[in-house]
Parts: C-alpha cells; structure tokens; sequence
C-alpha cells in the first residue's frame, strides 16, 4: 500500500487520444460544452421551427386575388381583415370557447388523479398511474377517435348501455339542449368536447402530478396545524403551489384544442373549428394568405394567455 | 397541577412496526417538556399524536382534559414548529405568521399587527415583507415560531427545532425558548436526540427507545438516577457496569451505571503503594481531547469504559496500565433491563 503510494504522481498523465484532449477542454471551458450540447437542437428549433412560422407570419401579410385565385406577392392587410368577417369570427369564437371548456373541464377531472398520484400512490401503484396515464398515448389517435365516434354514436354503446338502464330519456334530454345538442352525441358539439378531454386529458395529468408532488407534505400539515380545514388548505396552499403545474398542464390542452383539425371533423356537427378552417383553406381553397392569417390567430390568443397566466401570479411559486 | 397532554396506553402501530408501544405520558400544563431520544424512539410519532397528524392504533388521548383521538389538527388549539420550517413559500413572512388568525377570520389590518408584534417577540421586527426564500435558516426558525406562537396555542409543539442550526445559533436559540416558554407560560413539548440539548432546557425529561418510554423525571433524574441501562447510555454517555462485575463490587448482581466525570484515574505507582486507592485495573485505549475535558477510553477486561479528565490535569499515555477509582455514592444501581 504505502509502497503504491509512494510510486503514484500526484497529478496524473492524461489518457492517450483525442478523446481525452477533448474531455480536459470540455472541463476547463464549460461554455464549449454547452455549444456543444445546445447547438444542434437550437440550430433545428431556430431555422425548420421558427423559420416556417416567419415564413407563415410572411404568408399572413400578403393577399389572393379573388378573381384569379393567384396570390399577390404585396404588403398587405386585407387577410387579417378578412379575418373579422362573420363567418371567420364565428369559428375562432367557437374554438376558442371549446379549447376553454375542454382546459377547464380537464384540471377538474386532472386534479384528483394528479392529487391520488402524488400524495398516496408509491411503489406498484405509482406503476399503475403512469401506466393509465399514458398508454392511451401508445395508441394511435385517429384509432382513438373513430372508437369514440363508435360509442357516441346513435347505434352506439352509450346508447345501448344507457337505454338498457332506463336512462334513455336523460339523454334524449341532453341532446335536446340547444346548440350543443343534436341528432345523436357523435354529431353534437358534446361528443366533440368529451372527445377532446379524453384526448388531452394526460397532457393535463403528468403537469400537474408533477407539481403537486414537488409540494411537501410538511406544508399540508402547517396550514392544518394553524387552523386551516381541507377546502381551506386547498385553497390558499396547494393550489397556488400547484399552479404552475396547472398552468403548463392548460397550455398543452387550450393549444391543442386550437389546433386540432381531426376531431371535430370525425366527431361533431359539421361547422368549422379553426384548424378544419386552416386545412380547407390551405388545401381545397388554395387560399395560403387567410390560412397563415387564421393560424397567427392561435399564436396570438396563446401568448395572451401566458402574458395573463404571468400577470396573476402563477408562475410566482416556481 | 392541570395536566395538558395525557397518554393512556398509548399505541400507534404501522403494520409490524410499533412506532408508539402503550405509552402513558403526563405533561402538567405551563412546563417545558422534553422528549428525548434516537430516531425511530417514538417521539416523533408520539408529538404528531398530540398535533393530530397520526391518530392511536389504541389507547385514549387527551388535551387539557378533552379527549382527542379522531379529532382533526384543524379542530385542536396545538402548534407546530415543525423540523423543516414547513413555512408557505409562495407567501411573505407577514402572510405567513397571519396565516392561522386569517384562517380564524381576523381582519386584515388587525391580524398584520399581530404579525408584526409576533415577529418583534422572535426579533425578527420590519422582516414581514420578505419571502421566507430570502431568510437564513436561523430566521426561518424564527418566523416559524412566530407563526406557531401567534395563535397563542394550548400546547406548542417543537419537533427538532434547533437540528439545523449551526451550534452558536443553537445556543442561542435555546436560551431564547427557554425565555418566550417562561414569559408565555404555554406549555412547551419539545422532541430532541439532542441530550444535552433536553438537559438545559426542560423542566422534564421523557427518554424513549424502541416505541416505549424508558423513563420521566427532571433533567437530574434522568441524568444522575437513571432507571435503566439504556438511559445511563444514552444521556450523557455513562458507564454501564454489567450485574457480574457489579456483584464483585458490591455483591449485588444488578446493573450499574458510573458517570465517566466521577472516574478517577490513578497512576501505576499509586496503585502500587495503596492497594486500596484503586478498585479497578485498566488499560487506556484512546484519548480524544475536546477542550475543556479529554475523553479517556479504557478498556477493563472486556469492557470498554470512559472517563473524562479536565484541561490542565496530567493526562495518560496511550497503552498505559491505569488503577480507577470512585466514590461510592456515585455508583448508580439500576433495575435490570426493561
């Protein structure tokens, strides 16, 4: 021992190769690392990501020509007026009111998942949760919806299970509700909304999970111990705690809402939701201009959102 | 004396585990109480009976005479400082002492002085518009005793309060408890493994091991009179004299405990000259120097033994055959072991 000791240098000969040069670099310049580490994906996110969304914003300035249906190559702000034409108010009107609805709907069902999942579930529970929660991710969307499509329908489970209970009049009274009702749920704004919370619900759970978890128990008890009763305590400690959890959990479904162009077009009454409106435009209409200009829309409503989240505080616990 | 916390049979058990093993308790209301212990003891779990954060497998609890088994925290007049502060991070300093009178619906005017008049007691004045964030460990103490003690509880629960603190701070703290206990006259109950810690401050000491309590008395009982071996052991670290060597000294064949500062050292040549000047013959194993005292080890057949020598007092060679003697009337028996 004393003998390897007294025949070890103090400070060691570096590895051989280049590798090793390279790792004494890394070390002494961290800055490098970080090039090094962050470069790649910047480089993607900046120029495919943002480039196309500066080439879409492009887009969104200039206008058709309603007679040739060519693009004119002009600065212009014809196609965001267009935007306030009824037609075009009336569906950003109804997505964005559904994509508020959905996100509402989903932290109140998220929240007691979450809740279970980060205070009591350990071990093969735990398993279990994240197992629930993301396996419906591992199958196909479109599977997803079409099976909804089969439930909803007037042929469908829902209908035979609920007439089998004797609960059909209950759902003929649903239905009978006007605007949001309809012919059967698979073609009301209902079955479209159920369909999305179901989709977005995950994207709203492990957010929020992951927020609640980081919120020690001792703090439960403190407020406990001063007095406070559950409803209390839920109020005025976990949930401003919990709230940039929620917070990210409702960017992931108010966007996705927005966005989304499959299923109210599987599922629902035939009127348009904005991104039915960007494919058809893009697409059929050939109508570029107004299909940028319809997609800057979600843009702006989401940095809205966010400038508002910040304003009330909800990233003040981070 | 009024009684503010009784144990009856006090059980709480988590599967196999007996955290809380039949454990009766008195503490007299306006006393400052320790519960002393290592971890896993009990004591702990026995203080959040009191708060109600765990309730009793079995037995009866009761807070100033009122039965509190199946009563939630929220409805017991009991305050925490809990071990890790659990103070509100997403809250002021202010909002956080408020925090139990703005539960109890206090207006906001009325319960900001309060604060204010908490966090002077604490003397943490002026610190109410901070973030507990940019406090230091010792005023996040601070603040969160100020949070406890605004809502002038029955019964203020302390659960290893003063652990983080650096010893200077600890020293301090503990005197200025020991004052706020005093002018305040709550009754204090205070969870420590700290022993010296439960020595200087509490009017009465509980030692737990393993789920059940070894023994209750004053700082000087536990200490010079211990019931047991394993309370001789662990506040202040005494000898403890198996009963086979006991019986040689005394012709009684229980165990003993012989505190390591009432050891006397006596050289070979002494020993030579007065066969009765030393009781026992011992080799010195090590020697730790602390400052005021050096910790001898020694080893007494295959007993190993401590003494402590005070600075300024010649100290053994390491390796040297010493004789050890006492008074008398140090040698503490005790029951054999519970």
């Amino acid at each position: 021992m004393s003998v390897q000791l007294a025949t070890q240098p103090a400070i060691l000969e570096r590895r051989p190769g280049l590798l090793a040069r390279f790792s004494d670099t890394l070390w002494r310049r961290p800055s490098v690392l970080l090039l090094v580490l962050l470069g790649p994906p910047v480089a993607w996110l900046g120029i495919i990501y943002l480039g196309s969304l500066l080439a879409l914003l492009v887009q969104s300035f200039f206008s058709i020509d309603e007679f040739s249906g060519m693009i004119q190559y002009e600065w212009t702000l014809k196609t965001y007026g267009e935007l306030l034409n009824p037609v075009n108010l009336d569906i950003i009107a109804r997505t964005v009111l559904m994509a508020a609805v959905v996100t509402i709907a989903a932290v109140l069902v998220a929240f007691p998942v979450a809740f279970f999942a980060a205070r009591y579930a350990s071990g093969r529970w735990k398993a279990v949760f994240y197992l629930g929660v993301m396996l419906p991710l591992w199958s196909s969307y479109l599977v997803k919806v079409y099976a909804w499509k089969l439930i909803l329908a007037k042929e469908g489970i829902l209908t035979w299970g609920l007439s089998k209970l004797g609960l059909m009049p209950l759902l003929d009274l649903v239905l009978a509700i006007p605007v949001i009702g309809g012919n059967s749920l698979s073609v009301s704004y209902i079955g479209t909304f159920l369909v999305f919370l179901y989709v977005w619900l995950p994207f709203m759970i492990l957010p929020m999970q992951a927020a609640m978890e980081r919120v020690p128990v001792s703090l439960l008890e403190a407020s406990a111990d001063q007095g406070a009763d559950p409803s209390q305590t839920l109020r005025h400690v976990l949930l401003p705690l919990a709230l940039p959890g929620i917070v990210a959990g409702s960017l992931f479904t108010f966007s996705l809402t927005l966005g989304d162009y499959i299923i109210p077009q599987i599922v629902g009454s035939s009127r348009l939701f904005l991104g039915q409106a960007v494919y058809a435009h893009q697409g059929t209409a050939g109508n570029i201009p107004l299909a940028a200009a319809l997609t800057v829309v979600p843009v702006v409503i989401m940095g809205f959102y966010l400038w508002g989240a910040k304003r009330v505080g909800a990233f003040d616990a981070l | 004396m009024q009684t503010a916390v009784l144990f009856k049979t006090v059980s709480r058990h988590y599967g196999e585990v007996r955290a809380v093993d039949r454990v009766d308790l008195d503490v007299r209301a306006g006393e400052f109480f320790a519960m002393l212990g290592p971890s896993g003891s009990g004591k702990t779990t026995s203080l959040r009976l009191i708060a109600g954060f765990e309730q009793p497998t079995a037995g009866h609890i009761e807070i100033f005479g009122e039965t509190a088994e199946g009563v939630p925290p929220y409805r017991r007049n009991v305050n925490t400082v809990f071990q890790d502060y659990a103070l509100f991070p997403h809250m002021s300093v202010r909002d956080n002492v408020a925090y139990g009178l703005m539960i109890a619906g206090m207006g906001r005017r009325e319960r900001h002085a309060k604060a204010e008049e908490a966090l002077e007691m604490v003397r943490l004045p002026g610190y109410g518009d901070r973030r507990p964030s940019a406090l230091s460990g010792g005023q996040r103490q601070r603040v969160a005793l100020a949070r406890a003690l605004v809502n002038r509880p029955k019964v203020l629960l302390l659960d290893e309060p003063l652990g983080a603190l650096d010893l200077k701070l600890r020293e301090q703290m503990q005197e200025e408890l020991k004052g706020l206990q005093r002018s305040l006259g709550i009754t204090f109950i205070f969870v420590t493994h700290d022993q010296g810690e439960a020595l200087s401050m509490a009017d009465r000491v509980a030692v737990f091991s393993e789920g059940r309590i070894q023994q209750v008395g004053t700082p000087q009982d536990v200490y010079e009179r211990p019931d047991t071996p394993f309370v001789a052991d662990f506040v202040g670290s005494s000898n403890v004299l198996p009963p086979d060597l006991v019986r040689e000294l005394t012709g009684l064949a229980v165990p003993a405990s012989l505190r390591p500062e009432a050891l006397r050292l006596v050289s070979g040549a002494e020993a030579a000259s007065d066969p009765d000047a030393s009781r026992l013959t011992a080799t010195v194993t090590g020697l730790s120097y602390t400052g005021a005292v050096t910790r001898v080890q020694l080893g007494v057949r295959d007993l190993a033994l401590s003494a402590l020598i005070p600075a300024g007092q010649p100290v053994p060679r390491g390796g040297e055959q010493v004789g050890l003697s006492w008074d008398p009337a140090s040698l503490h028996l005790m029951e054999a072991a519970r």
